[in-house]
């Protein structure tokens, strides 16, 4: 009969403070946001589409066209096409990256000699085609931003 | 002469009532299903329903409409009529209980001296429905979710009634409207502590008897898909949603007429009709109660169902009623 009343007595009290957590979590702001009118502010470390970055006083893409980026992708997702202005300056005529195959895992982006790459911020990249998937990075350089 | 004229008469306040009554079942349906999603959300800490209208307050007539407008898609396998017949038993008697219901003085179909009865006997009828959409589907889950909601239903009537019944002791009437008028002085809830301790077991039961989480196992998604509505679809479906609001509220009002007071609080100008204001304010602050308990219990097991109705609150209703007893003979 003890344990009865000291059972019945226990569980309501636990659950009016069960009660109390959310009547807590009622009144207090909302943490998500209707996502396509409001967006959060994104986190710092997140890792977008590797994109070419431009040298900020001359607006030039940084990249060499060394193709050390091609050579260590592990997806093999990189296909550069170099060519030579009339300085003989090596740039990137095509950058091609194979989104399809790309796994972020940010090698490209380690090991460029030049810091010519970086991870863009965009995430919302939606595709009819697997060719949309092929981006050329030298002409997608300003959208990926 | 005069008999056709009653009889005309007779039958447009008849047709009359009964227009409100269906009308109100309905929006009451809407705005419970509103109400409760929005509050869903917040007790989730998300923000619910936003884009139908301000504040998506038009989502759950376009979800109406959108499960009018589904097809009744219909196993070949069912108890054909019964299977039909189950949502309609569900809904149609939803609306019985508000003719006794006294929301103002005034505002009350029908004073019969048997009302809290007849409330009681038409909530219980649900139980039926659900079992008859749960043995037609002819569906292992539909089959379970109908056995259990019998079997809680059975379990839970008793402390129903018990509760009730103390009530009952202290005005000496089944009569809903000679009840609220009782207590034109002071709620029973705040008279009396056997009443607070009948409406605690009433209210406990009531959610268990409409079928609501946290005592959901009749539809338990997680165990039994939808329960006895699994193969329900498009307004059949939603029929049987309807029913649940509805029963909901009138266990909502059926707490506020015989515990609360009713229709008494601060006077009102023509208070004989506008004092319905204090009964509906009182009824949803116990649906608001209800949804809260739903959003914030996990559902419990069959087992623990059983125990809390025969070891809890039935010993608790009838020791309470004892009690009450005395105390009103002495």
């Amino acid at each position: 009969m003890k344990r009865y009343i000291i059972e019945l007595v226990q569980g309501g009290a636990s659950l009016l403070a069960g009660l109390g957590v959310t009547l807590r979590a009622l009144v207090a702001q909302p943490v998500t946001v209707p996502y396509p009118r409001k967006k959060l502010p994104m986190q710092p470390g997140f890792r977008g589409h590797p994109m070419l970055v431009r040298n900020p006083a001359t607006g030039a893409f940084t990249c060499i066209a060394c193709g050390t980026c091609m050579q260590r992708c592990p997806s093999r997702c990189i296909d550069i096409t170099a060519a030579r202005t009339e300085s003989g300056t090596k740039y990137p005529a095509r950058f091609q990256l194979d989104f399809t195959r790309c796994s972020l895992c940010g090698i490209c982006v380690e090991v460029c000699p030049v810091s010519g790459l970086a991870f863009s911020r965009s995430f919302a990249m939606p595709h009819r085609t697997r060719e949309a998937c092929k981006y050329d990075l030298v002409t997608r350089g300003e959208e990926g931003t | 002469m005069d008999t056709i004229i009653s009889i005309t008469s007779a039958f447009t306040s008849v047709a009359l009532a009964a227009a409100v009554i269906v009308g109100f079942v309905f929006v009451n349906a809407t705005a419970l299903g509103y109400i409760e999603r929005k509050l869903c959300g917040r007790f989730q800490r998300r923000i619910g329903p936003m884009e139908v209208g301000w504040h998506g307050i038009l989502q759950m007539p376009v979800d109406g409409i959108k499960l009018i407008a589904k097809q009744l898609i219909v196993p070949s396998h069912v108890a054909g009529p019964l299977f039909y017949v189950a949502p309609v038993l569900a809904f149609a008697p939803a609306a019985l209980p508000f003719l006794v219901m006294p929301f103002a003085p005034r505002i009350q179909v029908l004073a019969m001296e048997a009302g809290l009865v007849f409330v009681l006997a038409v909530i219980s009828f649900n139980t039926f429905a659900v079992f008859l959409a749960g043995w037609s589907s002819n569906n292992n889950y539909s089959m379970i979710g109908a056995l259990r909601a019998v079997a809680q239903n059975i379990s839970y009537e008793i402390p129903i009634l018990l509760s009730l019944l103390t009530v009952v002791f202290l005005t000496g009437s089944f009569n809903l409207s000679r009840i609220v008028q009782v207590q034109e002085s002071l709620w029973f809830v705040l008279r009396h502590p056997g009443a607070i301790l009948a409406f605690l077991v009433f209210f406990i039961a009531a959610i268990a008897e409409t079928n609501r989480a946290p005592f959901d196992l009749p539809e338990a998604e997680s165990e039994l898909t939808a329960g006895f509505h699994t193969e329900y679809s498009g307004i059949a479906f939603g029929m049987f949603m309807i029913a649940e609001y509805t029963y909901l509220f009138v266990n909502c009002c059926l707490a506020t007429a015989v515990f609360f007071g009713g229709w008494w609080g601060p006077t009102l100008p023509f208070g004989q009709y506008s004092s319905c204001i204090w009964f509906f304010i009182k009824a949803y602050t116990l649906v608001f109660i209800v949804i809260w308990c739903r959003w914030t219990f996990p559902r419990v097991r069959f087992d623990q169902l059983m125990n809390l109705s025969w070891k809890y609150l039935i010993p608790i209703a009838l020791g309470n009623l004892l009690l009450t007893a005395l105390c009103t003979k002495l």
